[in-house]
């Protein structure tokens, strides 16, 4: 329903509003900026700061007949109060005439500044914020030519206040405009910081361990409108002014948040490029404009440095030894075609659109299998059911349900838990269905609990409520097919009119998935769900591209060590198997060809027989689709070690000179794209390019049906968003970047989905008596490659561990942050980890965080011991 | 010229012994008001006769009471009652003396509000302070809920009511009743953006009364004797009797109820008993340390006290806490003392207030103090200009009042101040009264 | 741990709350923490906290705004004279200047011994009766008006001497 329209004018600029907007932000709307400290267009207005007065008048009103007055020359009879008013708290009425910009509304701007100021530091020169500073450029606009204040009164306070170590505060520069406070209650949920104290003592405290305990935190500096709160991270680095800008997309998770790359050069650096930060980009259908601490903070795997492998690598007398493209191309190139259909190419989501279609042609030109690397299946479903184009959670409210089942969504993907919560305190349908407490519950209307390992059965319970075609159910389940909350659940899920589901990897490996998604698409397919915006399955991938590569016909192996042994050559491209999960040594023995192509040269890679050095996706271009099916495109932020291959006009002459190139020029790391054409090249294949990204997604999209039509000028479009941000007043929307290098583009929905699929299989899932099974629960800290880099964040991910039932652990007779040694009886591997207690965990029910160096990837049965 | 002092009635303690036990307190009649109410007075009717008594708020606003009561958001609910004890604001203690000698006919008065918005549970928000007093409350609660006069089905009826001390922990800012709410939540106690107001958004976000306790303490006897008796008190416009709480340079401080309208010669020099020491009169503040400095003239001595005549000698009425200053104390020294106050009680949030009472005050105690130019005498101006009509709340806004009156009015003590003339022994400190 | 040692206490307490709004109690309990050694600790604060399902950091946030807790320890009483407009009109400053001097410490000081605080605060709502002051111990606080200094000094004895029976009789424990 459209919302009534207001008419006003604000400086004698008619606008025209919908009733409710905030008289500030329909100043905004025509462009007119009046400037804040405590209003956010992403949270509720405080009028605290008082910096956005203005002068307002009303139409008056003749009380007989309820007609406005009017003039002698027929304009309305316009009151202004006696006072003036706060502009971000004032909402538009019809007549309303805004004044902006008269000598009162000055006066009271600067009144307001001065006050301000007598208790800042003035330390611009020093400070992080200088030349992005909404106090900074509201001075220079409107501040008061010299101080009255005398400076002995100034009130001196601690200026390096660590609120834990990746944010720190300067108590003298904070302007107590709670910006900071209000984002980490309202939108993070997070309370771990909050104003202590009073009056002009009023300051930021965290009482949290560890401190400023949040996913979030890193938001608040770009919203804090001083320079009082700074990451650790870019803290006394580089000024803002001295930064380039390269638009990019967060390769953590599968929400594929817009990033901006702020780089500089650096004499230290020997004049090369360094990654100094990273940024939120608006993209208000993706991450609006924020990012996780993970994104902001964990993108040193990305950045250059010494450990990264920098020549392609041939295993000579049994040593990786450096070895020139040439050599190392040729050498797999033979092998390559000697095996053919022995040939496993294994790829992770990590790879970009592009690097996973020249990767998948390969291998199928040689009659190879493409494998991915993956803990999660069922994206040949989202392929067809998951979310059609136009989807937004921010268009989810009132008449949708969101059903998140077997995720950790804070964990597994942070920007989606972020606005499915919104979405929830705009009054949709939150249903949280998973076998443990998630923070998540607090914002749902029917938090339901499945017994570990029942996933799938616990979806078709709500299936089973609504259709009269009804699945079976085991046992375990039907205490909760039973409660009518359950019912209740499925009833407001079928009555929405919009419904999705966001499936995760909760406790579950391959199988679970498989199934679980199956269930997920059966319970849309009989409620109506799919097909159109803001309906669909979406699954909490484990990396950012796992939805391209699914998209590009990518699927897991039911039995990855098994096919891994069984094949004569390995193409391991972005994935490191060995480290997580010693069971796949086996696959290793010597016997058969292997090539792994990275970035670090990992325990997989140690084993190889030739390594390809890559480029980070910091380097190169490329798109990555998001578990929305957003296809998104990143920008070089940074120069690879070497120069890139010559560029070539004319596609006639361009395996010629590109062979050329490469006998004369190729060095240093490579894009996972153009690898494998230079090995498609030397094996004769047509069709492959490697010259750009950006001329490889052409072939992608002319080859891959559901990319049918996209170029990379579509994927950089952009249109306006609101609120509007990034320019030159930073005071509103905070330091976030503006997105004008795309939005990207959802992929329609591939055909076929729409008929009913036959139920998974859902085998009775019983705890053992003796022993326990170990589950594997996502965080998002892990000690994943690609974060382990991230020095700054070890102290939040912290050393292995595995959680325990309250009576596990007294059998055990360990307490909270004790050792024990758990055996993995399927690995026969035994480790020592650290055991925390979760009293809520039932007995048997051990939780393994995934990438922690435990083997561990779907329910498994282990054994506990105390350790020592 | 003695008059014949009326019947107390709010301050009937002192006109009948151990009215703090039920049992006195039901002798003279005690919650027969609130027993009719409940038994034959839809709730609307209530908020009527209130309205038509013309009481208005005693905390200091003035709002009509009864009217408050009639904006009660009746499509949300729970409803609340809160009653205001937070009785901070230097010179104010009449409530105090309320609670500790007439309880029962407070909380009657809270019990009467909440069955007219139909609250079901009704907190008395007390400053931490008063904790022996929430102490002493509590008991005459249980008192009342043993007695079957709070509880469920009240004399046989479906309405149910239960009350609740809650004490706050030392913050002038949750007089304010926004700020109130939050700290009953259990947040900081800073104000709320008005609108909305609490009786359609207050206590956990639901439809709330804040009344102060000599409000409620007046609604008994206006149920039981009606609105017309109430209005044959007091002046038309302000209807009714007040405590006056007299403090500062005065031979008999202490609460005085009387009619709204009597004037401050009465007050001062008949029951106060006039000034010590022989001293002249030189100001008086008539609503605390939130008020202008008045000019003690032979006019505003006979300016009656009530919500309208006030303002004509360039005051208001507030709370009626009636500070009276004689010659011996320096306005400089005064102020320095307000807007310390102030600037020690800012609740921080909004930003004239918090960096404006912190700037006063270093300027009021330098000038105080001998340490001033003549300039800082105009930059105090100019910042107290500059607080005024910016603030998110009122105490903000009244913590300029004596600043800026008091060098508009005394600029001379100023100029004595900052060493523009000489005389000797310009400021006594501590002046003298006992 | 204060939930054990204060279990019925803080079900009362409770109880005057409606069950999703328990965070209204976090003053009430603050008070119980404050009790035991007139202030209050972070180990109390988070396990205020827990009993609420609030932050830690949000229960330090109230301690800090609200002028009646103390997050660190001074004196075992606190004698907290009311020195603001009226009272100051009627002698409370010199009062407190010569009560500080007559037991050696500066207004906001504490006693040799550790027991006693003398402090200026805002007005009580005792105006006409000052000079006055409350005592805020652990035991809560009490009025006392119409003071002189040999008044206060005299109740000062008096505190000081329950202070040594008490921890006489502790000891015997």
């Amino acid at each position: 329903m459209m919302a009534k329209m207001v008419s006003l004018t604000i400086d004698g600029k008619p606008v025209e509003v919908p009733e409710g907007t905030l008289v500030v932000n329909a100043a905004k709307k025509v462009g007119v900026d009046i400037p804040v400290f405590c209003y956010h267009p992403k949270m509720e207005p405080v009028g605290m700061c008082r910096m956005c007065l203005v002068e307002i008048g009303r139409p008056v009103i003749d009380r007989a007949s309820g007609q406005p007055l009017r003039e002698e020359d027929g304009s309305l009879k316009i009151q202004f109060g006696p006072k003036l008013e706060t502009a971000c708290t004032t909402p538009v009425s019809e007549g309303m005439v805004v004044l902006g910009a008269t000598e009162k509304v000055k006066a009271g701007r600067e009144d307001i500044l001065e006050f301000l100021l007598t208790s800042h530091p003035l330390d611009c020169p020093i400070c992080d914020k200088g030349g992005e500073c909404p106090l900074q450029n509201l001075t220079m606009g409107f501040g008061p030519g010299e101080s009255r204040y005398l400076y002995d009164d100034k009130k001196h306070l601690a200026k390096h206040v660590p609120l834990g170590e990746l944010i720190y505060l300067d108590r003298e520069r904070c302007i107590q405009c709670g910006r900071c406070v209000r984002f980490q209650e309202l939108i993070a949920d997070d309370p771990v910081i909050a104003f202590s104290q009073r009056g002009r003592s009023l300051e930021i405290v965290s009482y949290s361990e560890p401190g400023f305990d949040s996913y979030w935190s890193g938001n608040t500096t770009d919203i804090c409108p001083v320079g009082a709160l700074t990451t650790a991270d870019f803290r006394f680095r580089a000024r803002p002014w001295e930064l380039k800008a390269a638009a990019s997309i967060c390769n953590h998770c599968p929400v594929g948040c817009n990033l901006t790359l702020n780089v500089r050069r650096e004499a230290v650096s020997g004049g090369k490029w360094v990654l100094k930060r990273v940024m939120p980009r608006q993209n208000e259908a993706v991450n609006e404009i924020w990012i996780c601490d993970k994104g902001r903070l964990g993108y040193h795997f990305g950045a250059q440095n010494a450990e990264r492998l920098e020549k392609p690598l041939v295993r000579k007398n049994g040593e990786l030894q450096p070895a020139t493209w040439q050599e190392a191309l040729e050498l797999v190139t033979e092998r390559f075609q000697s095996v053919g259909r022995g040939l496993i190419t294994l790829a992770s989501g990590r790879l970009s659109n592009e690097d996973l279609f020249n990767l998948g042609k390969l291998t199928r030109s040689l009659g190879g299998k493409s494998i991915l690397y993956s803990s999660m299946a069922g994206g040949d479903l989202t392929t067809q059911i998951g979310f059609a184009p136009g989807t937004n959670f921010a268009d989810m409210g009132k008449e949708s349900a969101i059903l998140v089942v077997g995720s950790d969504l804070e964990e597994e993907a942070p920007l989606w838990w972020l606005r499915v919560r919104q979405a929830a305190k705009r009054g949709a349908t939150l249903i949280v269905l998973n076998a443990r407490q998630t923070k998540l519950d607090r914002d749902a209307h029917y938090s339901l609990r499945f017994p570990f390992g029942t996933a799938a059965a616990a979806v078709l319970a709500l299936v089973n409520t609504l259709s009269p075609k009804r699945p079976e159910l085991p046992e375990s389940i039907q205490e909760l097919a039973r409660s009518s909350e359950l019912k209740a659940a499925a009833k407001a899920f079928a009555e929405a009119k919009d419904a999705a589901i966001l499936f995760g990897g909760d406790g579950m490996g391959l199988a679970e998935t498989q199934a679980l998604a199956q269930a997920c698409a059966n319970l849309l397919l009989i409620t109506d769900h799919f097909g159109r915006p803001n309906n669909g399955l979406l699954g909490v991938w484990p990396r950012a591209n796992d939805q391209g590569a699914w998209e590009l016909g990518w699927q897991p192996s039911m039995n990855l060590p098994a096919d891994l042994a069984q094949a004569q050559a390995l193409y391991i491209v972005a994935a490191d198997p060995v480290s997580d999960d010693p069971a796949y040594l086996n696959a290793f023995d010597g016997q058969k060809f292997v090539v792994v192509q990275d970035l670090y040269l990992s325990q997989t890679a140690r084993l190889a027989d030739v390594v390809f050095p890559a480029q980070a996706w910091t380097e190169r271009e490329g798109s990555y689709t998001s578990g929305e099916r957003r296809v998104q495109r990143y920008y070089p932020a940074l120069q690879p070690n070497a120069a890139l291959p010559p560029r070539v006009e004319s596609p006639g002459s361009r395996r010629a000179q590109v062979l050329t190139g490469l006998r004369a020029e190729l060095d240093g790391p490579q894009a996972d794209f153009a690898i494998p054409a230079f090995l498609a090249e030397k094996l004769g294949y047509e069709g492959f390019v490697h010259a750009s990204a950006s001329l490889v997604f052409a072939r992608l999209a002319a080859e891959a049906p559901s990319f049918g039509g996209l170029s990379y000028q579509k994927l950089a479009e952009v249109h306006e968003q609101w609120p509007i941000v990034g320019r030159s007043d930073l005071y509103y929307g905070g330091t976030t970047y503006e997105n004008t290098q795309g939005l990207g583009v959802q992929l329609p929905l591939a055909q076929g989905g729409a008929s009913l699929l036959s139920w998974p299989q859902v085998a009775d899932f019983k705890l053992p008596k003796l022993g326990g099974i170990a589950f594997p629960i996502t965080r998002l800290y892990d000690r994943g490659a690609t974060l382990m880099h991230s020095q700054l964040l070890h102290k939040r991910i912290g050393e292995p561990y595995i959680i325990l039932s309250k009576q596990e652990a007294s059998r055990l007779k360990i307490s909270q942050g004790g050792f024990v040694r758990i055996t993995f009886t399927d690995a026969e591997r035994s480790v020592v980890v650290q055991a925390k207690v979760d009293e809520g965990l039932p007995e048997r029910v051990v939780l393994a965080p995934r990438s922690f160096g435990l083997p561990i990837s779907g329910p498994t049965p282990v054994e506990l011991k105390p350790a020592g | 010229m003695s008059k014949e002092k009326p019947p107390y009635i709010l301050l009937r303690h002192r006109d009948i012994p151990d009215l703090d036990n039920l049992e006195v307190y039901r002798q003279n009649g005690g919650f027969k008001a609130f027993e009719k109410v409940v038994t034959q007075m839809e709730p609307a009717a209530v908020t009527e006769v209130v309205k038509a008594s013309g009481l208005r708020g005693r905390g200091g606003a003035g709002f009509p009471t009864g009217l408050k009561w009639s904006f009660i958001d009746n499509k949300s609910w729970p409803h609340y009652v809160v009653a205001n004890a937070d009785e901070s604001e230097p010179g104010t203690f009449k409530d105090r003396e309320i609670m500790e000698g007439n309880p029962y006919q407070f909380l009657e008065g809270v019990a009467i509000c909440a069955y007219a918005v139909q609250a079901n549970v009704a907190y008395i928000y007390l400053r931490g302070e008063f904790w022996n007093l929430a102490a002493s409350l509590d008991q005459h609660i249980a008192a009342l809920e043993a007695a079957g006069l709070l509880g469920e089905n009240l004399f046989g009826s479906k309405y149910s009511l239960r009350l609740y001390t809650h004490l706050g922990a030392g913050a002038y800012i949750c007089g304010e009743e926004t700020a109130l709410l939050e700290s009953l939540e259990g947040k900081l106690g800073q104000p709320r953006l008005r609108p909305p107001f609490p009786p359609s958004y207050g206590l956990y976000g639901k439809p709330t009364i804040v009344n102060n306790v000599e409000t409620l303490a007046n609604v008994p006897l206006i149920i039981e004797r009606g609105a017309e008796w109430y209005r044959s008190m007091g002046t038309e416009k302000s209807p009714g009797v007040k405590i006056f709480s007299l403090s500062g340079c005065v031979n008999k401080p202490g609460n005085y109820e009387l009619p709204l309208g009597t004037t401050f010669r009465e007050l001062i020099f008949e029951h106060g008993g006039g000034i010590p020491g022989g001293r002249n009169i030189k100001a008086i503040m008539a609503a605390g340390a939130s008020s202008s400095l008045i000019v003690a003239d032979e006019r505003a001595l006979d300016t009656p006290m009530d919500y309208e005549s006030v303002p004509s000698v360039g005051a208001q009425l507030g709370s009626a806490s009636v500070i009276v200053i004689d010659d011996s104390v320096s306005i400089p020294w005064l102020i320095d003392k307000t807007t310390h106050f102030f600037r020690h009680e800012s609740c921080g949030k909004c930003t004239p207030c918090r960096e404006g009472t912190f700037w006063m005050s270093h300027l009021t105690e330098r000038i105080a103090n001998g340490r001033a130019r003549r300039e800082d005498v105009e930059l105090l101006y100019d910042v107290a200009s500059q607080i005024r009509g910016k603030c998110l709340c009122a105490l903000g806004e009244f913590s300029i009042e004596a600043v800026l009156s008091g060098i508009e009015r005394f600029r001379s003590d100023f100029d004595v101040a900052v060493g523009e003339v000489q005389t000797a022994a310009h400021v006594e400190q501590v002046p003298a009264s006992d | 741990m204060l939930a054990e040692k204060y279990a019925q206490e803080i079900q009362t307490i409770l109880a005057k709350y409606p069950p999703d709004q328990r965070r209204s109690a976090v003053m009430p309990l603050l008070y119980i923490a404050q009790r035991d050694k007139m202030y209050v600790n972070r180990e109390d604060m988070a396990e205020i906290a827990e009993i609420l399902g609030i932050t830690p950091t949000e229960v330090a946030s109230i301690v800090g705004f609200y002028s009646l807790y103390y997050e660190e320890q001074k004196g075992k009483y606190h004698i907290q004279v009311c020195t603001d407009l009226p009272c100051a009109l009627r002698g409370a400053e010199r009062f407190m200047q010569e009560l500080c001097s007559r037991l050696n410490i500066r207004p906001g000081e504490t006693t040799a011994d550790g027991l006693i605080t003398v402090e200026p605060v805002m007005c009580l709502a005792a105006c006409d009766k000052a000079p006055m002051f409350q005592v805020q111990s652990g035991a809560g606080l009490s009025y006392h008006e119409n003071q002189t200094v040999e008044s206060a000094l005299a109740l000062i004895e008096q505190l000081r001497s329950d202070a040594t029976r008490k921890r006489g009789r502790d000891s015997h424990v």
